[in-house]
C-alpha cells in the first residue's frame, strides 16, 4: 500500500523543537523520521535542525540523534553504520539531515567519499537556499538574484550573481544507487521517496527544497504554498536517479508565472523585469535538458 | 517514542547528567508562548483528510478518532494548517 497521511506512523519523533514557526526544514525532518521509524539513527551537522533540536537539557528527537561536525555529516553516518553493524545490529537506518550549506559547500567531500564507498546510509539535504541558522548568508545553493546578507541588493548588484549549484546531478554523477529531489510542498512524493530509499542498500541521497519564512521573506503560513509554487513554475523539479537513469516524477502541464513566485518573497522583490527574464530563460533551458535526458 | 514534557527540570550543576544530553525525547519547555494566534478546528466541517496533520512542521496536530485535534502546548500558530485545509475547517483566533 502506498504511504500516505493515513498509513503514516502516528508517532512523532521530532517534537517540541525550537524551529521558527512555519519552518520547512523541520517539516522535512519530521516526515522523514516518521517514515523511517524509531530505529532511525539521525546525524545532524551544525545548522538549523541541530540548533533547534538539541537545546540542553532538552532533546527533541524521540529516536537516537547526534550532532556531527559541520563537514562530517556523511563521514559520521559511515561511522554510525559501521559501528552498529559491528555490534551485530541490523535493524536500523542511518540518516543524515544537513542543510544546503552543510551539503553543497562544507560537507560535499564527505558526502562524495561516502557515495564512493557506497556506505549503506541515507543522506537528506533540506535546502532552504542559504545559511539560515547564522543569519541568511549565501550558499552555493542560493538561486540567482536572491538577496542574502552576504549578497545584498543594491543599485549596481542585485542580490546573488551566481546560479544554484546542480547538486542532484552532481550526486547522480557518482553513480549512486538512489538519488531524488523533492519539495515540502509535495509531501506524498517525498514520503514515497524516503520509503523507497529505506529499502535500498547502499548510499541514498534525497534533496528536498524546504522554504524558510525568515530568510525568504514570506509569512509563516506560506511555507507549503511557496514550496508547491516553486515546482509549479518550473524553478524546481521532482525527479529520481536510479540504475543510471533519470526519471521525472511530476510533469507540470504548463508553468505558472515565475514573477508571481519571485515577487511574493522579499528576497527577490528588488529584481527587475530583465532579471526575471534571465531567470525564466534559464528555467526554459533547464527544462529543455530535462525533457531530453529524463524519462 | 514521542518526546514529552518531563517533571524533572535541572536547576543546579548536580542535576546535570554526566553526558552531553538526557535521554531521547526529553522536553523541558513548551512552545505555546510563541504564538499570537491559535488554530481552531471546526469539527462540523472537518472530514478527517489529515492534510493538516501531514503538513504541520511541529507535528502538533494528531489523529483523534475520525478527526484531528491540536496539542496547544507546542503549536506555534504558523497557520500552515489553515491554508492547507480545503474545507476551511480551521480558523486562526487571536490569543488573549
Amino acid at each position: 500500500m502506498a504511504i500516505s497521511a493515513k498509513t503514516l506512523n502516528e508517532t512523532e519523533f521530532f517534537y517540541g523543537h525550537k524551529a521558527c514557526a512555519g519552518c520547512g526544514g523541520s517539516l522535512a525532518v519530521r516526515i522523514a523520521l516518521k517514515v523511517l521509524g524509531e530505529n532511525a539513527v539521525a546525524v545532524l551537522p551544525a545548522g538549523c535542525m541541530s540548533a533547534v533540536g538539541f537545546n540542553f537539557p532538552q532533546l527533541c528527537f524521540g529516536n537516537n540523534a547526534i550532532i556531527s561536525t559541520f563537514a562530517g555529516t556523511a563521514s559520521m553516518l559511515t561511522g554510525v553504520e559501521a559501528g552498529l553493524r559491528a555490534q551485530g545490529i541490523t535493524d536500523f537506518h542511518a540518516v543524515g539531515f544537513a542543510g544546503d550549506g552543510g551539503t553543497a559547500d562544507i560537507g560535499l567531500q564527505a558526502l562524495s567519499g561516502a557515495i564512493d564507498r557506497n556506505d549503506d546510509i541515507l543522506y537528506i539535504c533540506y535546502d532552504n537556499e542559504a545559511y539560515m541558522n547564522t543569519g541568511i548568508q549565501k550558499s552555493s545553493l542560493t538561486p540567482f538574484g536572491a538577496r542574502t546578507t552576504t549578497t545584498p541588493a543594491g543599485k549596481n548588484i542585485r542580490g546573488n550573481l551566481r546560479t544554484k549549484k546542480n547538486l542532484f546531478e552532481i550526486v547522480a554523477a557518482h553513480g549512486i544507487p538512489y538519488a531524488a529531489t523533492a519539495s515540502v510542498g509535495y509531501l506524498n512524493d517525498f514520503m514515497r521517496k524516503v520509503e523507497k530509499a529505506k529499502h535500498i542498500r547502499g548510499t541514498k541521497y534525497i534533496h528536498i527544497l524546504a522554504p524558510c519564512p525568515t530568510g525568504w521573506g514570506v509569512s509563516t503560513d506560506e511555507t507549503v504554498d511557496v514550496a508547491k509554487e516553486v515546482v509549479d513554475c518550473g524553478l524546481w523539479y521532482l525527479a529520481e536517479y536510479e540504475n543510471g537513469e533519470f526519471t521525472l516524477n511530476h510533469q507540470p502541464k504548463s508553468f505558472s508565472d515565475v514573477s508571481a513566485y519571485l515577487k511574493r518573497q522579499s528576497r527577490f522583490k528588488h529584481l527587475t523585469d530583465k532579471d526575471i527574464e534571465i531567470i525564466t530563460q534559464s528555467r526554459d533551458k533547464k527544462w529543455e535538458f530535462i525533457r531530453k535526458n529524463f524519462k | 517514542m514521542k518526546p514529552y514534557l518531563r517533571d524533572f527540570i535541572p536547576v543546579s550543576f548536580a542535576d546535570i547528567p554526566e553526558a552531553t544530553a538526557y535521554e531521547a525525547g526529553y522536553l523541558v519547555t513548551k512552545n505555546a508562548g510563541w504564538r499570537n494566534v491559535r488554530p481552531v478546528i471546526d469539527a462540523q466541517k472537518c472530514v478527517g483528510c489529515l492534510n493538516c496533520y501531514l503538513y504541520c512542521p511541529d507535528g502538533v496536530i494528531y489523529r483523534d478518532g475520525s478527526k484531528v485535534a491540536i496539542d496547544y502546548d507546542f503549536c506555534k500558530g504558523c497557520g500552515i494548517c489553515r491554508n492547507i485545509c480545503k474545507l476551511n475547517a480551521i480558523t486562526m483566533e487571536a490569543e488573549k
